[in-house]
């Protein structure tokens, strides 16, 4: 990736004409309005970021920042990024994704991305709910939740994103929260930072079809109860300070940091075991707040690298190809 | 060969079959390699099962390999084997009923144990009870004699017995006089790291030949004159191999780097192999989780400005099918290669047919068109990989370029194209505006000739748009559910493809522009049409083929050429789709010539079913 240090870019250079047309209130704006402050500031040219989005409300991110940008089909964003990637890796390129485009008909386009380490940046808004085809639910609703395709409640285990991600070997996983503009800001640089595939995830607000679905953790009141903001290599506390979590082999359980001192909370490392990540991934209400932040970061060999480092390897060691070569190197013969 | 009688032939077809395991394919390549290079001419038909390993002895397992060679050109494996070798009674009982009266039969007698023959349903000894009387029939213990010629050695006996193939390979050498050395150099070179294994194999290749020369079972040994070919420097290719080569020029011309994505199937996955070895001509080969991230990740190379390809096989397209209308929606240059096989669904996967042309035409979901080309020939593939190439990039478009199992495991010698006089392609990406654009990039501006829109690499400053699957508006790109935009769009990328038809060569027509019957062809049947026109023509039919390289849009000779004969027929191996298009595109009553067997067609049943139908025309 190329980097300049002094473009001079603004916000301003990063919004389209076209109409944003998600319905008022939704929690995409807060998420486009975020990029378009980031994007100014990686010191890397305008002309060489690519936005990629699959199908869904989120999909139409591409339209409204003014990058190169590609509006593709539903859930194969990750399969398109990657081609373009290892043929490109001067780009900076992004994923906009979806729970319903990832996690259904994109899981394994997600998880094979995630696998081989393609460097790209995937931001995924879990909205947990089908946006666009009008209120049905997603794999990340939780059971029992009445929509349009389950008025009884759905009765479908719901999966969590991170974890899907960490399973499939995912070397930088994220969470944050629309509402929290800064702390968005925040993990969208170091997504651009890291080196292989940076997956995070966005809790967003579907006001429409799903409004709320995460006050119990972004209201004021309730902010500090539920919300662990993560911070490398400082212990994991929460509630003010108060509370804290500590690690019993690989449970982990809800302290008063009172009761137990403070040096017996569990210190968050990014580059930590991926089962302690693991473990992180999954805490949530109504036993554990949730955490966000960058909850694992470590490096492994980038698959666009990789490929492209074979590529030169053959051509410093035989040569760039020549076509007479190729046709006439064989076993040939004459015809008088 | 003082004894024997020296016959001398014009072509000959010889079969080689066995168990899958019994290294078939590799003798009967071997023997291929051999005639190709004494100047004989040559087409192959390797014939082997789906299964893997199926079941030693069975007819599901038997593993065949058809080779004609020629003093002449030939253009067909051949209808029926002159020779066939029979390594047990299976590969003998799945053959029997292709071979010609008086076909000469080398069968392995030590494989005809009692239970073997059970298996395979032969109640008694074929070898015994009259069943072979109207073949020549060379009972060889093929089995002992290698273990005997490996006597001295440490191999085990099954190391031993995996020889075997090379007593029959070195034995047809002799029958057919042609020489011993090519194979046994590439011996050396295949072996030089298990030189026991090379000079076991060697010693019993020598055997073989020795055995044909020494005993007198034999009445004649055959010859066959080199062939006269068009002089130029040859070499063997497949179809498979062509592809991959072409598709490595292609790019080259087109001044580009090469991205295939591909997910292994059957009989396409050779092209994946072939391409992940030059990568020294910048080729990136992506083998995906499944064969729609295979198509997508070609997609996002071909926005990034490289030449995509996808190769895959009918259960491959149809999947592939949505992602193949995004590319002609945002109108980016791919290429979807399909070597086609038996279908529907898992269908024949090691066997050929053509039945994926509609899918190729109409496959996809909303008004899609596409250009669909098709070689003809092993050799052909690689011209025609090229085609794909300028026609995509030319003119942003989806290709479907139509193989098939037949031509992509067939060989034939390849005269080698003059590589200063291929093609140039160089791609002119857009790099800035036009004057007439002002401030606002138009991803959508056409080219007035042949109405592309502009290809940008993304990292051009201040061309910075944005493309997708939703309908758009001409010029801009921006998004737009206006009904008379929807219309004229739908309209634009037709006539994009129909323009193309300015800018192909006539399909070839081999024989009278006017006549009784055209044969209409496409494909990989060019061979068998080819050849049975001939035989037609001199025994005075007036029939002539034309064959089909540009299937959409089609050349415009060819209605022209239709309409100057009595009877039109299409001949294909499927249910009639090129005649379904040719009747709905002309209104002209073609009639159908079709097999769905799996097999290519024979020489033979295209005559009497084109004379049947010619004599039947002249009673009515
Ligand atoms: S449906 Fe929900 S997610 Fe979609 S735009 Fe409206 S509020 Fe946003």
């Amino acid at each position: 990736m190329s980097t300049t240090p002094d473009l001079k870019l603004t916000k301003k250079d990063f919004q389209t004409d076209q109409d944003v047309r998600w319905c008022p209130g939704c929690g995409d704006y807060a998420i486009l309005a975020q990029f378009q402050k980031v994007f100014p500031t990686l010191g890397i040219p305008k002309e060489n970021f690519v936005v990629i989005s699959g199908i869904g409300c989120a999909a139409r991110f591409p339209y409204y920042m003014n990058t190169y940008g590609f509006h593709t089909i539903h859930g194969r964003a990750p399969a398109i990024a990657s081609g373009l990637k290892v043929m490109r890796p001067d780009l900076s390129v992004w994923v906009i994704t979806g729970d319903g485009d990832s996690l259904s008909i994109g899981g394994n386009h997600l998880i094979h991305m995630l696998r081989r380490n393609v460097n790209l940046k995937v931001v995924l808004f879990n909205n947990q709910i089908y946006g666009l085809t009008k209120g049905q639910y997603s794999p990340t609703s939780e059971v029992g939740k009445r929509t349009k395709s389950s008025p009884f409640g759905s009765v479908d285990e719901p999966f969590k994103p991170l974890s899907v991600a960490l399973g499939a070997e995912a070397a930088f996983v994220a969470r944050t929260v629309d509402r929290e503009q800064k702390h968005l800001g925040a993990m969208l640089n170091r997504a651009a930072q890291h080196d292989g595939t940076a997956f995070v995830e966005v809790y967003q607000n579907c006001n429409i079809f799903n409004d709320g679905a995460f006050l119990h953790m972004t209201e004021k009141d309730k902010k500090a109860q539920w919300q662990l903001v993560l911070t490398d290599g400082e212990p994991l506390l929460f509630a003010n300070g108060e509370k804290g979590i500590v690690f019993e082999g690989f449970e982990p359980k809800v302290v008063n940091v009172a009761d137990v001192g403070i040096d017996a909370i569990h210190v968050h490392q990014e580059d930590g075991p991926i089962a302690y990540h693991y473990a992180l991934a999954r805490m949530r209400d109504p036993e554990f707040p949730t955490a966000i932040g960058v909850l694992r970061c470590t490096h492994r060999a980038v698959y666009d690298d990789a490929v492209n480092a074979q590529v030169q390897h053959t051509i410093d060691t035989k040569g760039e190809g020549s076509l007479q070569d190729l046709l006439y190197g064989g076993d040939t013969w004459e015809v008088a | 060969m003082s004894v024997a009688n020296i016959e001398e032939l014009d072509t000959v077809t010889v079969r080689f079959a066995g168990d899958s395991g019994d290294g078939m394919q590799l003798t009967g390549t071997q023997f291929t390699y051999t005639s190709a290079l004494v100047g004989n001419d040559l087409a192959t038909l390797p014939d082997y099962p789906a299964e893997i390993r199926a079941p030693a002895g069975t007819l599901a397992g038997v593993s065949g390999f058809q080779v004609q060679f020629g003093s002449q050109q030939v253009f067909t494996p051949g209808d029926k084997p002159d020779a066939l070798v029979a390594m047990n009674p299976a590969a003998l009982k799945a053959n029997l009923n292709v071979l010609e009266r008086g076909a000469m039969l080398f069968i392995n007698t030590d494989a005809f144990e009692k239970r073997a023959m059970a298996k395979v349903g032969f109640d008694t000894n074929p070898l015994e009870d009259g069943t072979l009387s109207s073949y020549r029939v060379y009972e060889v213990p093929i089995t002992t004699i290698t273990r005997r010629a490996l006597e001295d050695t440490n191999l085990t006996t099954r190391e031993k017995d995996r020889s075997k193939n090379f007593f029959a390979l070195g034995l047809m050498y002799w029958v057919f006089g042609r020489p011993i050395e090519h194979t046994i150099e590439w011996l050396d070179q295949k072996f030089a790291k298990k030189p026991e294994i090379a000079e076991a194999n060697k010693a019993v290749l020598k055997a073989g030949y020795h055995y044909g020369e020494t005993t007198e079972t034999f009445g004649h040994t055959f010859k066959v004159k080199s062939a006269q070919l068009k002089p130029g420097t040859y070499r063997q290719v497949t179809g498979n191999e062509a592809v991959a080569w072409g598709f490595i020029a292609g790019a080259k011309l087109a001044g580009g780097e090469l991205f295939l994505g591909s997910y292994p199937i059957t009989p396409a996955s050779p092209i994946l192999h072939e391409l992940s070895k030059h990568k020294n001509f910048g080729v990136r080969t992506f083998q995906a989780e499944d064969e729609i991230a295979a198509v997508c990740a070609a997609i996002g190379a071909a926005f990034g400005g490289s030449i995509a390809l996808t190769t895959t096989s009918g259960p491959g397209v149809a999947l592939k099918a949505e992602a193949i209308g995004l590319a002609g929606i945002v109108e980016l240059p791919l290429i979807i290669a399909n070597i086609q096989r038996g279908g529907p669904s898992t269908g024949l996967p090691t066997k050929t047919e053509q039945s994926d042309l509609l899918q190729a035409m109409f496959g996809r979901n909303g008004e899609s068109p596409m250009p669909v080309i098709a070689p003809a020939t092993p050799g052909d593939c690689f011209g025609m990989a090229i085609e794909a190439v300028r026609i995509a990039t030319k003119y942003m478009t989806p290709v479907m370029f139509m193989s098939d199992g037949y031509i992509a495991n067939g060989a034939e010698p390849w005269k080698l194209p003059d590589v200063a006089s291929l093609p140039d392609l160089t791609v002119n990406f857009k790099v800035a505006k036009s004057e007439a654009e002002g401030d606002t990039f138009l991803p959508y501006l056409r080219d007035p000739k042949t109405l592309a829109r502009p290809w940008v690499r993304p990292g051009t400053p201040g061309l910075e748009h944005r493309v997708g699957g939703l309908e758009k508006s001409d010029g801009t790109g921006n998004v737009s559910y206006v009904p008379e935009n929807h219309q004229k769009m739908t309209e634009l990328r037709q006539a994009k493809v129909d323009r193309i038809a300015d800018d192909i060569p006539d399909a070839e027509v081999f024989g009278d522009e006017t006549g009784d019957l055209l044969l209409i062809g496409w494909g990989g049947t060019y061979g068998a049409l080819h050849a049975a026109t001939m035989h037609l023509q001199k025994r005075g039919r007036k029939v002539s083929h034309m064959h089909m390289r540009h299937i959409h849009p089609m050349a415009k000779n060819v209605e022209g050429v239709m309409r100057g004969f009595k009877h039109v027929v299409a001949a294909e191996l499927n249910m009639g789709q090129l005649k379904f298009m040719l009747r709905s595109k002309f209104l002209i009553d073609v009639q159908g010539l079709n097999k769905v067997q799996g097999q290519p067609f024979k020489v033979g049943e295209i005559v009497e079913r084109v004379e049947r139908y010619l004599d039947a025309g002249a009673q009515s």
